[in-house]
């Protein structure tokens, strides 16, 4: 049997490792459409995250019920049910973050973040893990959507989370807000986290490297 | 004219990939040649066909007379990948070259979510039965449109130096960006 990460781990992967936006490139649709502003980031990576984590607990908990070749129905049905319960409390308490979200929150039935946690992860695994991958993954998203939010709302309207943070001085780059800019936005968050990770790699892969030559310059002054 | 309107805007000036971003994920990964972005593009706009009249139909004529509507996004996504996969059985048994052709892609489109965002769109702006038919094909002529053109850049892109950090995903999304760009003159059409 494979060993099992630690439950930290299993949450923290989330975040950087296989964070759905940057790595898996899921769920691209609500990325780029609704971070116009911080805080319809938050509330958008709030609500699929809400959706993922309840969904996750009961495809979890019903996985040896749900036979397998109705199991994608079985899943879309329960994700379908969180997402309803989520768009009428938003509706009733938060009318105008669900105006402007528009169709993006029933829209996260669709999401492939949850489809896919649910069908890689949940199905698989036991509650308390299913419940944890679905926070990190949730908290990945966070991460995305607050940094392309954040990035688009600074230089678009020159203020974050509705607070002005760039002088009069700077000329806002209405581009930003446009569509067009979701789409450059995101090509350079996801080249610059490609650029760190090949880095990364080569670094260690070096670092092997000198290991190797080490031991075997050692073997060598050895046998002479 | 008012028709002509609906079509114009669905397709072009609001087209749903790059001014609405629905329907990315085949956007970015259906697009590598041409001729797949065009199956691709017209098993949508069929499927679009067909949802838009279904979702009509469901919603105006079942759950608003029976205040059902709660009920709308999980009727919508059953309704829409039972109608897929039974348009798939339909193709299989009439025509083989056309299953061929567009067979594959079907189950793909269960997923998009530009489909049910047309049906979630088309109730929220409360479209008569025509008109909504109408809106679906405009979304579907947009998507094709959009797919096909990304197709052409990309097959050519592949001959271009790209940096090795922007290779794939990247630069498609750049593409994308210039692309949304240039739909924008659009926006004084009507």
């Amino acid at each position: 049997m494979k060993k099992q990460i630690s439950l930290w781990q299993e949450f923290i992967k989330g975040l950087w490792e296989i964070n759905p936006s940057f790595k898996q490139i899921l769920g691209m649709c609500p990325t780029l459409a609704v971070t116009v502003s911080v805080i319809n980031g938050i509330a958008m990576a709030l609500a699929t995250t809400f959706v993922l984590f309840f969904s996750s607990i009961m495809i979890s908990m019903l996985k040896k019920l749900i036979p397998s070749q109705v199991r994608i129905a079985a899943y879309i049905v329960i994700i379908a049910t969180f997402v309803t319960v989520a768009d009428l409390v938003m509706k009733a308490k938060f009318p105008e973050l669900s105006k402007a979200l528009g169709p993006f929150v029933p829209l996260i039935v669709v999401n492939c973040i949850i489809l896919g946690r649910a069908e890689a992860f949940a199905s698989k695994n036991n509650v308390l893990r299913s419940a944890l991958d679905a926070l990190g993954n949730g908290a990945g998203f966070l991460i995305a959507l607050v940094t392309m939010g954040g990035i688009r709302e600074l230089f678009g309207s020159r203020t974050l989370l509705g607070y002005q943070i760039l002088s009069d001085l700077f000329n806002p780059l209405l581009v930003m807000i446009l569509p067009a800019g979701a789409f450059f936005t995101f090509a350079l968050l996801m080249g610059s986290a490609n650029a760190f990770t090949n880095r990364k790699n080569k670094i260690a892969r070096e670092n092997i490297l000198q290991k190797y030559q080490k031991s075997t310059e050692k073997i060598l002054n050895s046998e002479v | 004219m008012e028709l002509l309107i609906i079509f114009l805007s669905a397709s072009i000036i609001n087209n749903f990939v790059l001014s609405y971003f629905l329907g990315i994920c085949p956007f970015i990964g259906v697009s590598n040649k041409v001729s797949s972005a065009i199956s691709m593009g017209l098993a949508t706009t069929f499927v679009m066909l067909l949802t838009a009249m279904v979702s009509w139909l469901l919603y105006f004529m079942i759950l608003i007379p029976y205040n059902l509507e709660f009920l709308q996004i999980p009727s919508f996504i059953l309704v829409i990948a039972s109608l897929v996969q039974f348009v798939e059985m339909v193709i299989k048994k009439v025509s083989q070259p056309l299953y061929h052709a567009l067979g594959i892609f079907l189950p793909l489109i269960t997923t998009n979510c530009a489909i049910l965002g047309l049906a979630l769109l088309l109730s929220m702006r409360n479209y008569l039965f025509l008109e909504s038919i109408v809106f679906g094909f405009g979304a579907g002529a947009g998507f094709t449109l959009a797919l096909v053109i990304m197709a052409s850049i990309r097959e050519e892109l592949e001959l271009a130096d790209v940096p090795k950090a922007f290779q794939g995903a990247p630069i498609t999304l750049v593409v994308a960006g210039i692309l949304a760009l240039a739909f924008m003159g659009f926006a004084g059409m009507i």
